[in-house]
């Protein structure tokens, strides 16, 4: 089994049923190895799957699009990228039935807006998976809602049928080779007030709904987006701890903090967020750049380069001799 | 473990007392000889078997009787309990959180059955039996929150999250230390704490929030808060000062031991799974000086925190008329010795 480096709680889960859903697109069901009940997510919630792929320790955020009250297993939608950085790959071509993999907790940055007097989605290609999620909840709920789902052509849509069956007219379907076109200027101008809007898809599909919202005098707030938080994770480098005596390596996913605690070093800390400042350790000197990703810290002390917060902060360059 | 629970009053005739055992677990505070505000927050993991950290949610010999005490408060005044209508699924969290917990970690006291959306509910303390559908409302007695926190121990707010900041939305608040939910609902973060001096400048409420707004499910946290109570008054409201604010011109060196009471909050903040919002739990513990002194550190650590605490927070923690009756009396038991490093007895 896959060693974690970070002390975050984790699920172990096995592959269950892996379903080839388009020709690009794959769903795979994960249920816990324990047996226990999952923690309960809601729509718009993803889990970064760690996959062991050799020496590498991938982590890939993917969004739960299975029914947000199961806890028997949850599901996921993965699109081949073969630009990626290989996790989609990885799970396409080395994931099979029985495989076991584990799972960060549900970590929702995308969450359905309680306020809304309606929801408004949109999705574009594999930006369906947390929409799913997030219409399953609020069909259960009896919230208004609808959505409008761009794909490139019936075959490669994954699950019009679906959608087409469970919500009737709630969903449009717009096909690009069919020449359809989302009526987003029309959609928008019609909406009732309240209406909150949600949009996850390519970059250009977001920035359009967004944009195009924002220039019909949307407020700010009733606009939603999917933005995946990339794990804290970068390229490998050395540090020196001069107090130890220890030269160390900082894998591209583990902290420096969780580096020197690697080497036995006992570090202080409390968050390990980078807010609470307990792990704060004096630079020495480096020659490179202090990738400093905490709150902690003043813009001048980031600027100083005397101090960095190793729970979340990390480093390039040739060499950085700290204090510990 | 087996607990006895107490037969004991927080007003009137308060007959509030700590057991011995009571004494040894209070969470006291301060792990060094001074004090002074911080983000100190840190991983709510269990630890040390028999501590209030035991549990996720600590349950101890005053549950019956708090209980008992929040019924007066929530009758007197309906408002200690406000969920604003976007914050009714937080409240199923938050009902949830707790059933499965307690019934964890005090099984012999608590049972969930879940069927389902049908759920049995057994509170054997309280003598309760209830089934109702999870998410329906009109299955209970109560809206989900105050329903379940009418079977909890401490304060619970409920903080939505939006527009990069936290909303206090909904809770239940009925032995809080000077601050009203009623004046509070619909503020956001920075809103809240404006009132607290010194803290501001530090830049710790820019620093809290931020790490709040990317809390994590499963990985809750917590930290300490004090201040110091006359008498063994779970109910120190805004709402009824009038009550109890004139307590505090009875305290004399000579009584001071048995009218002073260190007020400490073991605060806790979860994410909720399906409203996103974060509840944020404040536990309050409450011991008498005469019973503080029986630890020795405790009674030095005290007296030497208090004599060089700033005035400002002095007076935002409301001691600055009772603090010279209470550092004649504690001076007593300060003979200078040095203390141990951490909050625990020797």
């Amino acid at each position: 089994m896959t060693k974690s480096a970070d002390r975050t709680p984790k699920i172990d889960v096995r592959v269950t049923q892996i379903v080839d859903v388009t020709s690009e697109i794959k769903r795979f069901r994960f249920e816990p190895t324990d047996g226990k009940p999952l923690p309960v997510f809601a729509g718009g919630a993803h889990v970064v799957v760690e996959m062991e792929d050799g020496d590498t320790l991938r982590r890939n955020p993917y969004s739960l699009m299975s029914s947000p009250g199961a806890t028997d297993a949850y599901n996921i939608s993965v699109r081949r990228d073969p630009g990626g950085r290989g996790g989609s790959m990885f799970m396409h071509d080395r994931v099979t039935v029985g495989s076991l993999l584990r799972l960060s907790h549900p970590v929702n940055l995308f969450p359905i807006d309680r306020r809304a007097r309606k929801h408004l989605l949109f999705a574009g290609g594999i930006g369906i998976t947390p929409t799913l999620a997030m219409m399953s909840e609020l069909a259960r709920y009896g919230d208004a809602f609808e959505l409008n789902y761009a794909v490139r052509s019936e075959n490669d849509g994954a699950y019009l049928d679906q959608l087409r069956n469970t919500y009737g007219k709630r969903v449009s379907i717009y096909r690009d080779d069919q020449g359809e076109q989302i009526p987003l200027t029309t959609l928008l101008a019609a909406q009732p007030l309240g209406t909150h809007l949600y949009v996850c898809g390519p970059g250009g599909m977001m920035n359009w709904v967004l944009s195009t919202a924002e220039g019909l005098g949307w407020p700010a707030q009733n606009l939603h987006s999917e933005r995946f938080l990339a794990p804290p994770s970068g390229s490998p480098y050395e540090v020196r701890l001069a107090a130890s005596d220890l030269s160390i390596k900082v894998g591209p996913h583990q902290s420096m903090l969780e580096a020197i605690e690697a080497a036995g070093v006992d570090a202080p800390y409390l968050c390990r967020g980078g807010a609470c400042g307990q792990c704060e350790t004096r630079v020495i000197s480096f020659d490179g750049t202090l990738l400093h990703n905490d709150h902690y810290l003043t813009d001048d002390e980031h600027a100083g380069g005397q101090k960095v917060m190793p729970c979340v902060s990390r480093f390039e360059g040739r060499e950085l001799v700290l204090d510990r | 473990m087996t607990i006895e629970f107490n037969t004991e009053t927080f007003r009137g005739d308060f007959t509030y007392h700590n057991s011995a055992e009571a004494i040894a677990r209070f969470p006291f505070p301060f792990p060094e000889d001074k004090y002074m505000y911080s983000v100190n927050i840190e991983p709510h993991v269990s630890f040390r078997p028999g501590s209030v950290y035991e549990h996720p949610f600590d349950v101890d010999e005053h549950y019956v009787s708090e209980v008992a005490d929040r019924a007066l408060v929530l009758n007197e005044d309906p408002l200690r309990s406000q969920s604003l209508p976007h914050m009714n699924l937080a409240g199923w969290d938050l009902l949830e959180l707790l059933m499965t917990n307690l019934s964890e970690s005090y099984p012999q006291w608590f049972e969930l059955h879940q069927d389902g959306d049908r759920w049995h509910w057994i509170n054997r303390p309280l003598g309760i039996d209830d089934t109702f559908t999870f998410l329906d409302n009109t299955t209970l007695p109560y809206g989900p929150m105050e329903y379940i926190m009418r079977q909890t121990q401490g304060d619970y707010a409920l903080l939505d999250q939006r527009d990069d900041n936290l909303w206090m939305d909904a809770g239940v608040i009925t032995t809080q230390a000077d601050w009203s939910l009623d004046f509070d609902i619909g503020m956001n973060f920075m809103e809240w704490h404006g009132p607290v001096p010194l803290a501001h400048e530090l830049g710790v409420f820019e620093r809290a929030l931020k790490f709040l707004l990317n809390l994590r499910q499963g990985q809750p946290v917590r930290r300490l808060n004090w201040t110091m109570t006359v008498h063994p008054r779970l109910d120190t409201s805004p709402e009824n000062y009038a009550k109890w604010g004139v307590d505090r011109a009875t305290v004399t060196p000579e009584n001071a031991g048995e009218y002073m009471y260190l007020r400490v909050e073991l605060q806790s903040l979860w994410r909720l799974p399906r409203s996103n919002a974060i509840v944020f739990p404040i536990r309050c513990y409450l011991i008498s000086l005469q019973d503080l002194v029986t630890i020795p550190k405790w009674g030095r650590r005290l007296h030497r925190v208090l004599r060089d605490l700033p005035d400002e927070l002095a007076d935002y923690k409301g001691l600055t008329m009772t603090r010279p009756s209470v550092l004649q009396y504690l001076s007593q038991f300060d003979d200078g010795a040095q203390t141990s490093a951490g909050t625990f007895p020797d």
